[in-house]
């Protein structure tokens, strides 16, 4: 067992840090004033190979570990946490198909996605059915070598901007979400697809949550994932991964705002000395940083498990994202009071950091679904079975 | 075709300078990064690449071991291969040790364009580029703001007092440039896996059949003292008023120092 960062990990930490610090960060303010997404830095991140670091070199990724793909997420979430959904996203919307695609279907998308060409999403949420996702309604009727989609999806990351989306639909309405769900690549150029709204949100203001229709919309047998009724399978086993790129975003919001509150306690004078000369001060500072990295360290613990694709990865990803998610609120609200008045105001960057780490509690499951998640995992080690009628909630 | 840039490693911009006894810079645990300037070098090599107009981009440097760090960071930017001298007996280097170190390495590698940035950002000495051209007996094309090579001949854009010259020289030369060449590139996360394959080479002193007496035990000068730079008069800020008086204020304030 090793503790310490690999110099491989040190030194992607070190050049995505300097991209960060020099062409994300000053971005950042302006992308959640106007609520744009950063297309730009879409560019500069296709072009650093950093949307494609969770596939394969032969589809033209770069194929980071877990803990490679985290410190990634971490160093441009530090900076903003929208252009830090990016990469985020892209493995979110392919993890369907990297855990339940073909050889076809990898090669028909991999490569475009690998290289930042085309941007994916991952479309499970709808109006009526988010932490419970068994209630899903959106319907996909098989006629003849196609089936046809029918219905919408709201809470969309990336819904109106992706080229292509992981989508779930009913195959069997009557066998329910669980039993009858089914998963399929959709392009977004398919007649009958349309992404007409975006929500407006308090933070992450960059990152378009789209509301989906899809009228009629006929997508080829060869595009679904697995086998029919395998989608909720397939969604669970998604977000069961995927949780750890919002930790490691909460992760890196957190040491963004603490930077910044460090760099302003020590700059800022009053009563004749600097802020961060004041002890009351430093324990916040000493809480901010100890807390934060014992979030971090729990977001690798998961991203190893990950890799070693251990069998009880839903009990520290889950955890991961609960604590880390947690962390960031609380360090980017001990954050603005650190700066005063000033962390109130937009000329600095934390009330920014604030609205953005509520996110982190809140998609990908919310707080309360990892600790079903945990819970269960608990009492599964502990010998205690579910209770009778199985039931298994989450949220995307 | 082929290019060698020539580059340093030196402390991080704005690193705590410390120095040693025999007031040398102090690089033990400082981050050390490619001079920025030589940066501007690189990207105008990799851009003479892209355009398939240089075939070999290959990179010198003298320094520490710690100095491959850099190399291989410029790898990572693009590039075929590096190469470092380092030597014990290079300890306190002077421009003139250097520039010959470089001067022999050069003739080995037999670049048609040797290329390094205007100055080093820590010694700001701007003499080896000259130094090295003088000891090969190559022209040299000093601050570019563009490089191009065609037909036998280097030419660099210099920026003058009333607009650019073109500057030209036959192959081989040794050649600056400036930061007007354009932003460098940041390294891609493919770069920096495929610059871990890429040949990195280091020579000693005995490699360049070069000894101690041949540079004259190590260095023509002796530093004697080190400070650091006075600091400035306090900024004088004009504020809180009107357009035409704060106008009037700055020019008062200009012609006092007879700067209108």
């Amino acid at each position: 067992m090793t503790y310490l960062p690999t110099p491989e990990h040190e030194e992607l930490r070190a050049v995505v840090r300097e991209l960060a610090d020099e062409r994300i960060a000053p971005r950042a303010p302006e992308i959640d004033q106007k609520a744009e997404f950063p297309w730009d830095l879409k560019e500069l991140l296709a072009r650093q190979d950093l949307l494609g670091t969770c596939f394969e070199e032969r589809h033209g990724g770069t194929n980071l570990d877990s803990i490679g793909q985290s410190i990634v997420v971490e160093e441009i979430a530090r900076a903003d946490a929208t252009t830090s959904l990016i990469p985020i996203v892209q493995k979110l919307g392919a993890l369907p198909i990297l855990l339940a695609g073909n050889d076809e279907q990898k090669d028909r998308y991999f490569p475009r996605l690998a290289s930042g060409e085309w941007l994916i999403a991952f479309g499970l949420t709808e109006a009526a059915a988010g932490s419970d996702v068994a209630s899903n309604r959106m319907r996909a009727t098989r006629d003849g070598d196609h089936y046809v989609l029918d219905g919408s999806k709201r809470f969309i990351t990336h819904g109106s901007v992706a080229d292509v989306l992981t989508v779930f639909a009913l195959t069997d309405p009557d066998a329910g979400g669980r039993k009858g769900m089914s998963a399929f690549i959709v392009e977004a150029g398919t007649p009958g697809f349309a992404a007409p709204r975006v929500e407006h949100k308090m933070g992450i203001r960059g990152s378009p949550t789209a509301e989906l229709t899809f009228d009629d919309v006929r997508v080829p047998v060869e595009n679904r994932l697995g086998e029919e009724g395998d989608g909720f399978k397939i969604a669970m086993a998604t977000l069961d991964r995927s949780r750890l790129g919002i930790a490691a975003q909460a992760v890196g919001i957190a040491q963004g705002a603490l930077d910044a509150a460090v760099a302003y306690a020590a700059d800022r004078q009053q009563f004749g000395q600097r802020v961060v000369d004041f002890q009351g001060i430093q324990w916040m500072l000493a809480d901010m940083a100890s807390q934060l990295e014992a979030a971090r360290q729990l977001t690798y613990a998961a991203a190893a498990r990950v890799d070693a694709a251990a069998s009880d990865l839903p009990y520290w990803t889950s955890s991961a994202k609960l604590v880390a998610g947690d962390t960031a609120m609380k360090v980017t609200t001990d954050a603005v009071q650190v700066l005063g008045g000033y962390g109130y105001i937009t000329e600095y960057p934390v009330e920014r950091m604030m609205r953005d780490a509520k996110i982190t509690q809140l998609y990908e499951g919310t707080q309360q679904i990892q600790r079903l998640v945990i819970a269960r995992q608990l009492l599964r080690r502990a010998g205690i079975g579910a209770r009778p009628r199985e039931r298994r909630e989450t949220g995307a | 075709m082929k290019i060698v840039v020539c580059i340093k490693q030196v402390p991080a911009t704005g690193a705590d300078k410390r120095y040693t006894d025999d007031l040398r810079l102090d690089r033990a645990g400082v981050e050390g990064i490619i001079n920025p300037l030589d940066e501007y070098a690189i990207e105008q090599a990799l851009r003479l690449q892209d355009a398939g107009i240089v075939d070999t981009v290959s990179y010198l440097s003298m320094g520490p071991e710690q100095a491959s760090e850099a190399l291989r960071r410029a790898l990572a930017m693009g590039g075929d291969d590096a190469t470092l001298i380092t030597d014990p007996g290079l300890a306190g280097a002077d421009e003139w040790t250097t520039a010959k170190v470089l001067a022999t390495a050069l003739d080995r590698l037999a670049p048609d364009v040797a290329l390094m940035g205007m100055a080093s950002d820590d010694a700001r000495g701007s003499l080896v580029p000259g130094a090295v051209a003088a000891m090969r007996n190559v022209p040299l094309l000093s601050y570019g703001a563009e490089l191009t090579v065609s037909d036998g001949e280097a030419r660099v854009r210099r920026l003058s007092a009333t607009g650019y010259d073109w500057i030209a020289a036959p192959l081989p030369v040794v050649a600056t440039v400036t930061d007007q060449v354009g932003e460098p590139r940041y390294a891609s996360l493919k770069g920096i896996m495929a610059a871990k394959r890429k040949p990195l080479e280091a020579w000693s002193l005995t490699d360049l059949s070069l000894s101690l007496a041949d540079l004259r035990g190590g260095a023509l000068t002796t530093v004697t003292d080190v400070r650091p730079p006075e600091a400035k008069p306090p900024t004088e800020r004009v504020e809180n008023l009107s357009a035409a008086e704060a106008a009037a204020r700055i020019a008062d304030w200009l012609a006092a120092r007879k700067l209108i």
